[in-house]
């Protein structure tokens, strides 16, 4: 225990390993604090009560079985986005496209739900656009997985990119297809005939994106955890060098993966204008394709793990705009309680992988 | 070292459930105090695209808040609601909450409010600027919008006052008076809007001409500034606008033009350049649907207010930049346009590429077809929100010259 005089007040190791409790008692532990911030945030600048401001949130979530649904689908569509960038993050390929992949699903599915809806019949048309829109996502993600694999282009930027270049060609064929002349909006599409719109289940309109999510997430769990391929593209993330020694080539797995993350946000696009909007705005996809980047890493990129970040992200999106209503507040104090609790989530990551030792008074005993 | 975080925790926890315990007390009083009343009191419901950051949402915030407040019933506002499925999720939450009339604020709501109506037939939706309840045959599905052209067209006249004192007194920057106008986009609700206006400037200095640019955007500060700096540059005496920021009433009062400001007054911030502005009143719809679904009546499928009703008015005039005589002179326009002596859109006023008009077919059934179906010229002039009460004016007259367009 004695050491030189010189020892620094704080300091931090690396931790070896930790404990599933420890880990969880972390986490649990700064969510706590979060809390107590937050709850003293809420007291000194709107001077409501904290614990009904906590229970507005909680109403906002699960207060009755629409809002439990809206809250399913929100977090169904989230974690589809989340699930499809996880295998391309782990393999250390910064997919930051994943909104423009989705995006691409969109005018995809839209251009057929528009364009053909009284040339084919319902069940074809819902078939060919799903096609369509699993073709245009994959598209969306091949082109800078191909460029990456070629040249070695930077995949950040170029992602990123192609996030604008789908939004903008939406925006173009908004105004072809808008509806009114004039309006800058297309509007429901196929109201009266409800062309292309996807079945509803057993009566529960947001069910079919909850259960394609459920076996996607699944698909992706087992993909990585039990597949060659899942290995594979997990070796490439770990280092090339050592891929390309095992004999793996990287180039076909970088563009392997990729495809399929482009198929997962082609779905989900399709999902979003076939199965839940019925419309194309340029603004459909909500900026989830970042978010999902926190979700997939939060979950340290395990799909099952994605299912309560991403629930916790929903429940702060969906609670913040409940405290708005109940109280008449700005949508931005959810924003701030929002913030303050994922800075802790967030940080509790570094206590989780870090140990931070204080510096012993002397003549005392170590605890 | 883990003990003593986790004790450290719980103290910190016990230390502070009493403190929020303490709060919990004052606070609760005050929230069981509104519940109570509002056992009785019918509940409605109002979606805004954005928040009162917007002077757009915020006219509907304040005017709805006000007129809940004077007839007794709770007002549930959900904010910030994107014009996608969170609008109809949004409505059913508030159908959830007991609400018997849902009111949202922007056009592009009106799909998903329509969805709503559908699925609730026992709660009156109403998609205020919408276009679509005229044709879309459900019952409990109603439009609302005011006609602004009115307010416009007395916003120019006021103009017109100062361009006739600015002519009288030599002080314009070419040979005959000219205008400029910032422009959103170029949609039927800002071609009426700028078209009105510059009519009724008309009215007062004949030779007048007005260029007109477009942002592109409803809220762009910089774009809006730079338009107006460009349409000063270009030799306008006097600039006015139709978008939501602060950018053109800032660009002349750095520029000593004069201003006619839109949906509210910029008085303290531009003493030396603000006029006049128009602006609509939604309290008189809001009481009119709140009134008439508390007495279990039926309302308009599409409501227009006007000058009549209250909906359309012009903000406090600035006596210090306006020309002498403009507050009598607006009064007796008011009175004309109000006794029907006057008529804005009045085709012996203004020519297209030319000509007097005599027959004009406007798409006011805003259907998948674009047809333009209704003859809207009769008697002598073009009636404009009377068909439907949003603007379907989209003709380009002489006079006016767009710089560029924006859709």
């Amino acid at each position: 225990m004695d050491k030189q005089k010189k020892e620094p007040l704080i300091h931090i190791t690396k931790r070896k390993a930790i404990s599933k409790t420890h880990e969880w008692g972390i986490r649990l532990g700064s969510i706590l604090i979060a809390l107590i911030v937050c709850a003293f945030i809420t007291t000194i600048t709107t001077h409501l009560n904290p614990i009904s401001v906590y229970g507005a949130m909680w109403e906002g979530s699960f207060g009755s079985p629409r809002k439990m649904w809206a809250l399913l689908k929100e977090l169904s569509i989230l974690l589809m986005v989340s699930v499809a960038l996880a295998p391309a993050f782990k393999m250390k390929f910064w997919n930051l496209g994943g909104g423009g992949q989705v995006m691409a699903g969109v005018l995809a599915t839209a251009t057929c739900m528009i364009t053909l809806d009284d040339k084919l019949p319902n069940a074809a048309l819902i078939l060919v656009s799903l096609i369509a829109a699993l073709a245009a996502g994959a598209l969306w993600a091949f082109i800078p997985a191909f460029c990456k694999a070629k040249w070695n282009t930077n995949e950040t930027l170029f992602t990123l990119m192609m996030n604008y270049v789908a939004t903008q060609i939406v925006a173009y064929y908004i105004i072809i297809w808008e509806n009114p002349k004039g309006s800058g909006k297309i509007g429901i599409i196929n109201p009266n005939t409800n062309a292309g719109w996807l079945p509803v289940i057993a009566e529960k309109q947001y069910l079919l994106p909850v259960l394609v999510s459920i076996v996607v997430t699944i698909f992706m769990y087992i993909y990585l955890k039990y597949s060659k391929h899942g290995y594979e593209l997990s070796v490439v993330g770990e280092s090339q060098n050592t891929a390309r020694y095992v004999g793996i080539n990287v180039g076909k797995v970088i563009i392997r993966t990729l495809v399929l993350c482009g198929l997962i946000c082609g779905l989900t696009g399709w999902l979003l204008v076939a199965g839940t909007d019925h419309t194309m705005t340029t603004t459909i996809e909500a900026g989830r394709g970042f978010l999902g980047v926190m979700v997939a890493w939060l979950a340290h990129f395990n799909p099952i793990g994605m299912i309560l970040s991403g629930l916790l992200m929903v429940f702060m999106s969906r609670g913040g705009s409940e405290i708005s209503t109940a109280f008449g507040l700005n949508n931005s104090f959810g924003d701030i309680l929002t913030g303050v609790i994922l800075f802790f989530v967030i940080g509790s990551e570094f206590f989780i992988n870090y140990k931070v030792h204080f510096r012993k008074a002397h003549g005392k005993e170590a605890a | 070292m883990k003990k003593r975080l986790i004790a450290l925790l719980v103290c910190l926890v016990m230390v502070m459930m009493p403190m929020l315990a303490a709060c919990g007390g004052g606070g609760g009083g005050e929230d069981a105090a509104p519940a109570d009343e509002g056992g009785a009191a019918m509940k409605v419901g109002l979606i805004t695209l954005h928040d009162e950051n917007s002077t757009y949402d915020k006219n509907f915030l304040d005017s709805f808040q006000a007129s809940c407040d004077k007839l007794g019933v709770e007002g549930i506002i959900m904010k910030n609601v994107p014009e996608g499925q969170e609008c109809y999720d949004a409505a059913g939450e508030l159908v959830d909450k007991g609400c018997t009339l849902i009111f949202s604020d922007s056009f592009g709501h009106q799909g998903f409010m329509l969805q709503a109506a559908k699925d609730n037939p026992d709660v009156q939706f109403v998609s205020c600027t919408g276009d679509s309840a005229l044709v879309a045959g459900v019952d409990n599905f109603h439009n609302a919008f005011a006609s602004i052209y009115e307010g416009r067209y007395l916003a120019g006249v006021a103009a017109g006052m100062k361009l006739k004192e600015l002519q009288d007194a030599g002080k314009l920057k070419g040979d005959a008076p000219k205008m400029g106008y910032v422009g959103a986009f170029t949609y039927a609700e800002v071609v009426s809007g700028y078209t009105s206006f510059y009519l009724g400037a008309k009215s007062i200095v004949p030779d007048v001409t007005m260029d007109v640019t477009f942002t592109g955007s409803w809220y762009d500060e910089t774009a809006e500034k730079e338009g107006a700096n460009k349409l000063i540059q270009g030799g306008a005496d006097l600039i006015s606008q139709h978008a939501d920021s602060m950018g053109a009433p800032t660009a002349c009062k750095e520029a000593g033009i004069p201003d006619v400001s839109y949906n509210g007054s910029t008085m303290e911030a531009c003493p030396d350049s603000y006029i006049i502005s128009s602006r609509i009143n939604w309290s008189p719809f809001y009481e009119y649907a709140i009134t008439a679904v508390q007495n279990g009546e039926a309302f308009d499928t599409n409501w227009t207010g006007t000058l009549d009703t209250g909906s359309v008015e012009l903000t406090e005039l600035n006596e210090n930049v306006a020309a002498e005589g403009t507050a009598a002179k607006l009064e007796e326009v008011e009175a004309g346009l109000k006794d029907g002596s006057i008529h804005v859109f009045d085709t012996s006023t203004f020519t297209v590429e030319g000509k007097t008009l005599d027959s004009y077919k406007a798409d006011v059934e805003a259907d998948e077809n674009y047809e333009h179906e209704t003859e809207v010229i009769s008697d002598g002039y073009f009636h404009e929100s009377e068909y439907r009460s949003a603007p379907y004016f989209d003709l380009q007259i002489d006079g006016i010259n767009l710089l560029d367009t924006k859709f």
